[in-house]
């Protein structure tokens, strides 16, 4: 049943490759052709066909990451991308041993990070592979430009794994049609366009490669293939820690197969042998370590592999035990015994504490309340928020529609694979819809689902409109183009109705796909192209404005500070300060050390007395603000400040969040707490802020980032003095004054 | 002629630079500001004293308009001296702000106040922590210590001794011991000041008694006075962060030859001093404020691990590290090796890990040697020397601490040898049984 339906159609103009992008530009040129001017088997044009289709689909993937390249310039994009690229730059320049053993004395001063131990080099030693490739190859490309580039590739390369997935759990056409679809799907371009440096980049590549290789393993019983999943997995850890998801999914979903009667030697080939060649390879990522057999979150897959062990030797006794009602017996005392052994082994070694309960990012996952009332760390990142609808239709598009009509398919034709991809599908989804970066994750399960729902749908409508039209020239069920291309051979020929409504629908699907196209690269052009640290706005003209003030601030911190100084600012610039800026930081966005974080948080909300105390304890020389009063930035300090009286609070009681507030509302106008007008933060941000008129019509000291004029105009600094504003003021650096020199 | 010019210069060069500096912390030129001329005459003996030990005074009078501390950016006077206590504006381009500029580059001040001091002095001094008494024209009133003298009368010529210990401040010859009886006190007349509690750099160097109180002797007392007792000072010192030392005394006549050379008998004291103490108290003073006196250096801070001669940028956890420092005192001309045996240095990260006392050979260097901690992160090296009279030395060096390399564990522990053993048995189990199990048939 795999992998048949193409070769039945012996489409012309195999000659024009564009015939397979799913953009429909290029059909008309196919009927131009004849053809009979090549004249091929059917099973190579079929062949020929795939392999272009997949070509111009892996081109296509990387080409429509690179509008940020082409609006702005190459560079590394957001934040955590730049601590990627900085320990990639360490890696090339001092290699792999000095990277591994790295201690990094600019972050988290004064107490300093062991870089090697708390990352995951996947990212970072791929990327450095790839430049010494390039460079071995005399191609003589900077780093930065291999690090811009690594997430558009691994994008390509993720839709030739999707192919092969979806070829393997449903049949080729579902595979080019998935490969189609990941490759423009917005959910996954958010986090992969050029620049876009970071781990997840590469991980969507590693977490399908690894589901594929078991799924393929579980299929066909073999040892290699669940080697290989073995090795994708162990990619997969090295470069994300995302890695838990499949290190619980796959057990969950052998535990599925256990119950539903679907075991089989194959299953337990795979598993037992992904499992241990799996959790020694991920041993040896030093930020992973003996978590993978002592931590809560890698339980799951243990019992699992004990459970598989209960089972062979359960239908080994039965093999031998001829009577049913001795078998029973014996059935329901194994099990009861495995059970509780494994229960109290669990409950030991968690009272002793060798195994160590979830940790809090997990927990924040199972129950999307936790972080909120227990961790204020994890709940203040914007992107482990929980998603709004709009962010699936955003994301998913036309997806999120044909996901249920996939699903509809593979309950149809139930087996080892499509449960697998319902499994993923829906724990995916769930996932998704309690924090918005992990519509990442489900993004994958997504397109193969819906490629199975498009293939599947449109092979029954061009076998509907085939069956009583014998023309050869009719469409193919890659795709929404090749839809086109069907009916016109077609629609001349009155037909039964069924016909009509076949076509009708054809056409409905087409101009689905096309919508779908459309909007993916809208998406992609207009919203995650953005690098955010250059920022973009539209002038009164309609011209567009460049921001660039980040880098502005960041450089002049290189040129103009002391080289030992250290800077205290809010984690979310840590990375961007120590990269670009090469300044060390106080706390960054490793959120490590939530009291270090908090001790920073408390300094901001303090009075200035009191925070220039903490910041003398800390050796803090400057201080940076990010400030969008000017601009009307909407994303600065002064709108994340409740999320650092909060995290300060949760560590320091003496801060509270409601001296903040007045009757539950924060405000920074007239009516705003006395404490909130008087705290470090506001005048940092608001320092001569008073002086200025920003907009016109409106009085002097408008805030156009909250739309109103502020309460404290006659800012007066006593411990710190104004070192540095970017030309919007969109960062402001201070300098901590030294000790008055006679008190 | 420009070939002249040169020579000269490079001839002078040294001496131009042989001023204050770091390595030659003594002032040498100092700029006098007076309110009357006629001070220099009957202070002179003070003024003496300074230009014997080298001093290059340059009297002007405080509303002088051409008199200016600093030229083309650079200061032309190393220490001032304010004996103008009623001067409301300085003439030039010297006001409060360059004063306190002045004090906080790192020069030295000596300020006379007087009764109706005026505000301007008031508020330097108030800069330095001082405060004086508010009543423009009180006085320092003592019944029961003040100083015999010819015209018995309102008792504000206070005879003190209730000095500040510090040989370092005052220096070691006692100052009863030049006088040819014991005990002479230092004779004071003007206005008395307190410090301000919130600053923890003044220090009252000669206190009033306890029977003293501040008001105006030539009007009946018609409320408490606000200043009483020994919390009066009557001569402060502050010894700034950057070690600039500021002297503020409450009477510009305990300077003068008179005092100087008075007579005195302190009221209720059977003896008779032939001489009063001021002349040693403020020369004394006046040493220790102008760095000849109490003035430290600590150079060549070295650190390395044992066994080794240079600094390595990073330390390990759990070396063994060596410290050395060399601690010097400024006698007037030369460095000499300082002796203590509190000087402390700390290995410190947010709060100190070691804290030892370093030895010393009594040439000056200091040292010792400790284990780094089993913490990684980024330590300083910290040496915080403040003593009562002498500059303060606050010293840190940065170092970061970093954890095993993956290669520096021990590669086999005697802990693991079960595992180890466990691993073979395995092994070799594995081996003997496959071979059983296919060819035992």
């Amino acid at each position: 049943m795999v992998g048949k339906p193409i070769s039945e159609h012996v489409n012309g103009g195999t000659n024009t490759s564009k015939t397979t992008s799913p953009k429909p530009f290029s059909s008309d040129l196919l009927s131009n052709l004849s053809f009979k001017t090549l004249k091929l088997k059917t099973k190579q044009q079929e062949l020929l066909i795939r392999v272009s289709i997949l070509c111009l689909v892996y081109v296509l993937a990387f080409i429509t990451r690179l509008f940020s390249v082409l609006r702005y310039e190459s560079m590394i994009h957001e934040f955590d991308p730049y601590f990627n690229y900085r320990t990639t730059l360490y890696l090339t320049e001092k290699g792999f041993y000095e990277f591994w053993n790295w201690f990094d004395s600019e972050s988290w001063y004064p107490l300093g990070r062991i870089i090697g131990g708390t990352l995951y080099p996947g990212l970072m030693v791929t990327a450095a592979l790839i430049y010494w490739a390039l460079r071995f190859l005399r191609f003589a490309v900077h780093i930065r430009e291999v690090c811009v580039l690594t997430a558009p590739f691994f994008a390509s390369n993720t839709t030739i794994v999707a192919y092969l997935f979806g070829k393997e759990i449903w049949d080729t056409g579902a595979g080019l049609v998935a490969a189609a679809l990941i490759a423009i799907c917005p959910g996954y371009i958010s986090r992969s366009v050029a620049g876009s440096y970071d781990n997840e980049g590469v991980a969507i590549f590693a977490l399908l490669l690894t589901f594929y290789l078991f799924v393929k393993a579980v299929n066909t019983g073999s040892l290699a293939w669940s080697l290989a999943s073995a090795f994708g997995y162990f990619y997969m850890v090295s470069a994300w820690g995302g890695y838990v998801f499949i290190i619980n999914l796959v057990p969950l979903y052998v535990l599925v197969l256990l119950i539903t009667g679907r075991y089989s030697m194959r299953l337990y080939v795979a598993y037992n042998c992904m499992y241990i060649v799996g959790m020694l390879l991920a041993m040896q990522i030093r930020f992973v370590g003996f978590q993978h057999v002592q931590s809560g979150e890698h339980m799951a897959a243990m019992g699992v592999f004990f459970l598989m062990q209960v089972f062979y030797f359960l239908d080994w006794v039965k093999h031998l035990l001829s009577d049913t009602k001795m078998f029973q017996a014996f059935l329901r005392i194994t099990v009861t015994c495995a059970v509780g052994v494994g229960a109290v082994a669990l409950g030991l070694g968690t009272a002793s504490g060798y195994i160590s309960p979830w940790t809090g990012r997990f927990y924040s996952l199972l129950d999307p309340t936790y972080a909120k009332d227990h961790i204020p760390i994890i709940a203040s990142v914007s992107e482990h928020q929980p998603t709004a609808w709009s962010s699936f239709m955003f994301d998913f598009h036309i997806l999120l529609f044909l996901f249920p009509a996939g699903l509809y398919f593979c309950f149809k034709r139930l087996s080892d694979a499509t449960i697998f991809i319902v499994m993923y599908g829906l724990t995916s989804m769930y996932f998704a819809g309690v924090m918005v970066r992990l519509i990442l994750v489900a993004t994958p399960a997504v397109c193969l689902i819906s490629a199975i729902a498009v293939s599947a749908t449109i092979k029954n409508l061009t076998q509907l409109v085939r069956a009583k039209d014998k023309v050869p020239q009719t469409g193919s069920t890659k795709g929404a183009s090749s839809a086109k291309g069907s009916s016109k051979g077609s629609i001349d020929q009155s037909q039964p109705f069924q016909k009509n409504g076949a076509i009708a629908l054809l056409f409905g699907a087409f101009y689905l796909l096309s919508k779908y196209a459309t909007h993916c690269t809208w998406v992609t052009s207009e919203a995650y192209s953005s690098p955010s640290i250059v920022l973009a706005a539209r002038g009164a003209h309609g011209n567009r404005v460049i921001f660039d003030d980040y880098r502005e601030a960041y450089f002049w911190l290189r040129q103009n500070t002391p080289p030992d100084a250290k800077v205290m600012s809010w984690w979310d610039y840590g990375y961007q300060i120590t990269a670009m800026g090469n300044r060390t930081v106080i706390v960054d966005n490793n959120t490590w050390n939530n009291t270090h974080i908090a001790t920073v948080g408390r300094a901001m909300s303090s009075y200035e007395d009191e925070a220039y105390d903490i910041m003398r304890s800390l050796d803090v020389d400057y201080v940076l603000v990010v400030f969008g009063g000017v601009t009307g930035y909407s994303s600065d300090d002064i709108n994340k400040f409740l999320w650092m009286v909060r995290i300060g609070g949760g560590v320091f009681p003496v801060i509270k969040e409601p001296d903040y507030l007045v009757n539950g509302e924060y405000r920074v106008d007239k009516g705003a707490a006395p404490k909130m007008l008087n705290c470090l933060m506001y005048k940092l941000s608001y320092y001569r802020f008073g002086e200025l008129t920003t907009e016109y019509g409106k009085p002097p000291g408008y805030d156009r980032a909250r739309g109103v004029e502020i309460g404290n105009k006659d800012v007066k600094l006593e411990y710190l003095e104004e070192a540095f504003t970017t030309s919007n003021w969109i960062v402001r650096i201070y300098k901590v004054k030294p000790p008055n020199n006679r008190w | 002629m420009l070939k002249l010019l040169l020579a000269f210069l490079t001839l002078t060069l040294p001496f131009l630079a042989h001023s204050f500096s770091p390595d030659h912390p003594t002032d040498r030129r100092v700029l006098v500001l007076l309110d009357d001329l006629a001070v220099k005459s009957s202070h002179s003996l003070f003024f003496k004293t300074l230009q014997s030990r080298g001093f290059d005074l340059d009297f002007k009078l405080a509303d002088d308009p051409k008199i200016g501390l600093q030229r083309y950016g650079q200061y032309t006077y190393d220490a001032l001296i304010l004996f103008s206590p009623t001067v409301d504006r300085f003439g030039g381009s010297i006001d409060l702000a360059a004063i306190l500029d002045f004090v906080d580059t790192g020069h030295d001040l000596i300020i006379a106040a007087d009764t109706n001091a005026s505000d301007l002095i008031r508020q330097i001094s108030v800069e330095c922590g001082v405060d004086f008494d508010e009543d423009p024209s009180a006085m320092v009133i003592d019944h029961t210590s003040y100083a015999v003298s010819d015209s018995e009368g309102d008792h504000t010529l206070i005879a003190s001794d209730d000095f500040i210990s510090s040989d370092v401040i005052l220096g070691s010859k006692k100052i009863e011991a030049s006088s040819i009886l014991d005990n002479a006190p230092v004779l004071f007349k003007g206005i008395g000041h307190t410090i301000n509690s919130e600053n923890s750099l003044v220090l009252k160097v000669l206190s009033a008694s306890p029977s003293a109180y501040s008001a105006n002797p030539n009007s009946k007392l018609s409320s408490p006075p606000s200043l009483t007792g020994s919390s009066i000072s009557l001569v402060s010192v502050v010894q700034a962060r950057n070690n600039a030392r500021v002297l503020i005394s409450g009477s510009l006549s305990m300077f003068s030859d008179r005092f100087f050379r008075s007579k005195v008998q302190k009221a209720g004291s059977p003896d008779k001093h032939e001489k009063s103490a001021n002349e040693q108290f403020l020369t004394e003073l006046s040493k220790w404020v102008f760095h000849e006196r109490g003035h430290l250096k600590a150079v060549n801070v070295r650190h390395h691990k044992v066994g080794e001669a240079d600094e390595p940028a990073i330390y390990r956890i759990n070396d063994d590290v060596e410290y050395s420092i060399e601690i010097y005192e400024w006698h007037g001309k030369s460095w000499e090796p300082y002796v203590a045996d509190d000087v402390q240095v700390q290995f410190y990260m947010m709060s100190p890990y070691v804290l030892k006392t370093l030895s010393t050979d009594k040439k000056g260097n200091y040292f010792t040697a400790f284990k780094v901690p089993d913490v990684y992160g980024v330590f300083q090296f910290k040496v915080e020397y403040h003593r009562l009279g002498y500059t303060s030395v606050a010293l840190s060096k940065q170092i970061p601490v970093r954890p095993f390399r993956h290669n520096e564990y021990e590669r086999f522990i005697p802990a693991a040898y079960p595992y180890y053993g466990a691993a073979f048995t395995m092994m070799t189990g594995f081996f003997v049984f496959t071979v059983v199990h296919l060819y035992n048939k």
